[in-house]
């Protein structure tokens, strides 16, 4: 097969390869071929090991734009049971930069948003590389509203390098349909649960990705602007992109530790595209996890919890008093503390994410 | 002596200024007059917040609040110049601490919460502190009981906080839904330039949105717009009167009428917000 390979997957396809010859050598036989293979794949192991390990952040985005990186559609079939998709915002047109539908979720009826790149030049083309217009942001709307009505849960898939930058997506507001789905999704009634899969590309993110749990997987990344953009404006020039990357701190482990997301979802050996399939199993675990515990919290309080979330992001000083996300979740937890004497009863609060095995 | 034919050496650099809209070399002190504003092609020049403050309120009305708010450097981030430095710079030479003030004022003797971003300190970027002053200004509106006017400008948010400012965003538009709830009303004045992150947020969300005349408004910028689709861009495009004629604001008001025009404006809205009207005939208004 044809495989695209980065720079730094060279030695690890070497090592493939070798075992692709193994496999193909006649003479080898037994125990002495079974004996190659298992050495081969140690080494193949071991190599993954030290190479994914040291990945910079700058790496790390080329993993999550890794062409043969699974994406939300190919996730689709391994996640969900089943999936019926909709189409459409009512107003405009269909946007096929982002899926929309009804699937089951370990039996579960949930409702899907993902935001589909294509994997062929053609599905590619048809989805406009997954780059929303504005109709696709209001037909997620407009699918979380029926969600809301039939009390499904909503899970969305974020992969995309930002909204399409055109004319047409300005002309039918691009940013006032970003802006509406931020003020609405903070009320929805019903459990979100928001996955970045691969690029979290800023705004058009962001559209579709503000729900009670905000996950991401172990080499995906979300910046408020491509690494590229970034250098360009910063450094004035593009070839700083490595820098930008580093500075922007846009890796997984980063947003956890800037209090952003709540959880990383560890990634099978040397990427996601090596096995889509342990990734979907993966996925759907954890989905199933967090929808447990978001559909035992009553919806009023799920809704505090959800604006709690966002309300405290933010650095700043004020006084000589220094505000951070950590010292606003204390607080929270001590708000919480206090709700729960005055109620005499216990409230649970949100468990740990899943923690990603720690990548150094 | 005509402004338009003014000579360089027979006037005092302070005293003549270019109008970047017409190209004409105008008396500042006419520009002045009209609250920055050129007399030839009314051109709205950029002003400062504090100036902004002064055309829209009624005199000495305005009490600054969360003033003690000031930025830090949460990723500590350097580029050719570290983040810390371009604060202080700014800092230096605007005198805020960062690119936004809020407080309550009156206009016309109606109590509003008012929040004003100036476009001097770091191209009015949302960070953390905007982000915060902005969610305030609509908590303390809804605590008041009173309208909130939110003066835009903003080349985006701040990439120097990262992913901290994006999340500004969804903070932001969270508190403009809780008003929204409230039943309170929220005013959006767009002034050049407004783009990106903050019109994909508390920008394009007013119940009523006025822009200033040929203000660049948008979410993208028009030079990656161009590079992207490798063709010109059409007259007049992302202006105030290109988002007037694609539906997206309520109206283009020129600064001279901006305070008569919000005033009005609250002569309808405003007594009706947050349900007072009603709490009222039913005599059950707290
Ligand atoms: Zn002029």
């Amino acid at each position: 097969m044809d495989r695209f390979t980065l720079p730094f997957e060279e030695p690890i396809r070497e090592v493939e390869h070798q075992m692709e010859q193994v496999r193909a050598n006649a003479e080898l036989k037994g125990p002495e071929r079974e004996k190659a293979l298992k050495e081969l794949e140690a080494q193949r192991l071991d190599l993954i090991g030290r190479i994914f390990s040291a990945l910079t952040p700058w790496d790390r985005v080329r993993v999550a734009r890794h062409p043969s990186r699974p994406t939300s559609a190919e996730y689709l079939g391994i996640v969900f049971d089943e999936f019926i998709d909709v189409h459409g915002d009512r107003r405009f047109g269909e946007d096929k930069a982002i899926m929309s539908g009804f699937a089951r979720l370990n039996g579960e009826p949930v409702v899907f948003l993902g935001q589909q790149k294509g994997r062929t030049t053609k599905e590619k083309l048809a989805c406009n590389f997954g780059m929303p217009h504005p109709e696709g942001y209001r037909k997620a709307l407009r699918v979380m509203r029926l969600a809301e009505k039939f009390g499904l849960p909503v899970v969305t898939f974020i992969d995309t390098m930002g909204a399409y930058p055109g004319i047409g997506s300005e002309e039918r507001g691009v940013a006032e349909a970003i802006a509406v789905n931020l003020l609405e999704m903070s009320r929805l009634r019903t459990p979100l649960i928001s996955v970045v899969i691969g690029e979290g590309g800023s705004g058009g993110a962001l559209g579709l990705g503000t729900g009670d749990r905000l996950l991401i997987l172990e080499y995906a990344y979300y910046s408020v602007i491509s690494p590229e953009g970034c250098a360009a404006i910063l450094w004035r020039s593009g070839d700083e992109a490595p820098r930008a990357a580093e500075a922007l701190k846009l890796t997984a482990k980063d947003l956890v530790g800037l209090g952003i997301m709540d959880g990383i979802i560890p990634e099978p050996a040397g990427g996601a595209h090596n096995d889509p399939e342990s990734m979907g199993q993966t996925l759907k675990r954890v989905l199933c996890q967090h929808l447990a515990e978001l559909k035992q919290t009553p919806l009023d309080r799920l809704l505090e919890q959800r604006y709690e979330k966002y309300r405290r992001i933010g650095y700043f000083l004020e006084g000589r008093v220094e505000r951070s996300p950590v010292i606003a979740k204390a607080e929270q937890s001590a708000a919480a503390e206090r709700r729960r004497q005055r109620r005499e009863k216990p409230v649970e609060e949100p468990k740990a994410a899943v923690e990603a095995k720690p990548a150094t | 002596m005509s402004p338009a034919i003014a000579k360089k050496k027979d006037i005092p650099e302070q005293v003549w200024t270019k109008c970047p809209g017409c190209g004409e070399t105008v008396f500042r002190k006419l520009v002045e007059e009209r609250l920055m504003v050129c007399p030839e092609c009314r051109y709205h020049h950029t002003i400062s917040a504090r100036r902004r403050i002064e055309i829209l309120t009624d005199p000495g009305s305005f009490q600054e609040r969360h003033a003690d708010l000031a930025p830090t450097d949460p990723l500590n981030f350097k580029d050719l110049q570290p983040y810390a430095d371009r604060l202080k710079k700014y800092q230096h030479m605007t005198g805020m601490k960062d690119a936004a003030i809020c407080g309550s004022a009156r206009i016309d003797g109606q109590e509003v919460i008012l929040c004003v971003m100036e476009s001097g300190f770091l191209m009015a970027s949302m960070g953390s502190v905007v982000g915060e002053k902005v969610t305030r200004s609509i908590e303390d509106a809804i605590e008041l009981r009173v309208p909130v006017i939110v003066v835009c400008a903003s080349g985006g948010a701040r990439i120097q906080e990262g992913v901290v400012s994006l999340m500004q965003m969804a903070k932001t538009s969270a508190a403009l839904a809780k008003l929204d709830d409230a039943k309170g009303l929220y005013i959006a004045v767009l002034t050049n330039p407004t783009m990106a992150g903050v019109m994909a947020a508390f920008a394009s969300l007013g119940d009523i949105i006025i822009a200033e005349p040929k203000a660049l408004i948008g979410f993208t910028g028009p030079r990656v717009i161009k590079e992207t689709i490798r063709a010109e861009l059409p007259a007049g495009f992302q202006t105030a009167e290109f988002l007037l004629e694609h539906g997206f604001i309520d109206r283009v008001t020129p600064r001279a009428e901006m305070k008569r025009e919000i005033s009005r404006l609250i002569g309808y809205c405003g007594p009706g917000a947050y349900g007072r009207r009603r709490a009222a005939a039913r005599g059950t208004e707290k």
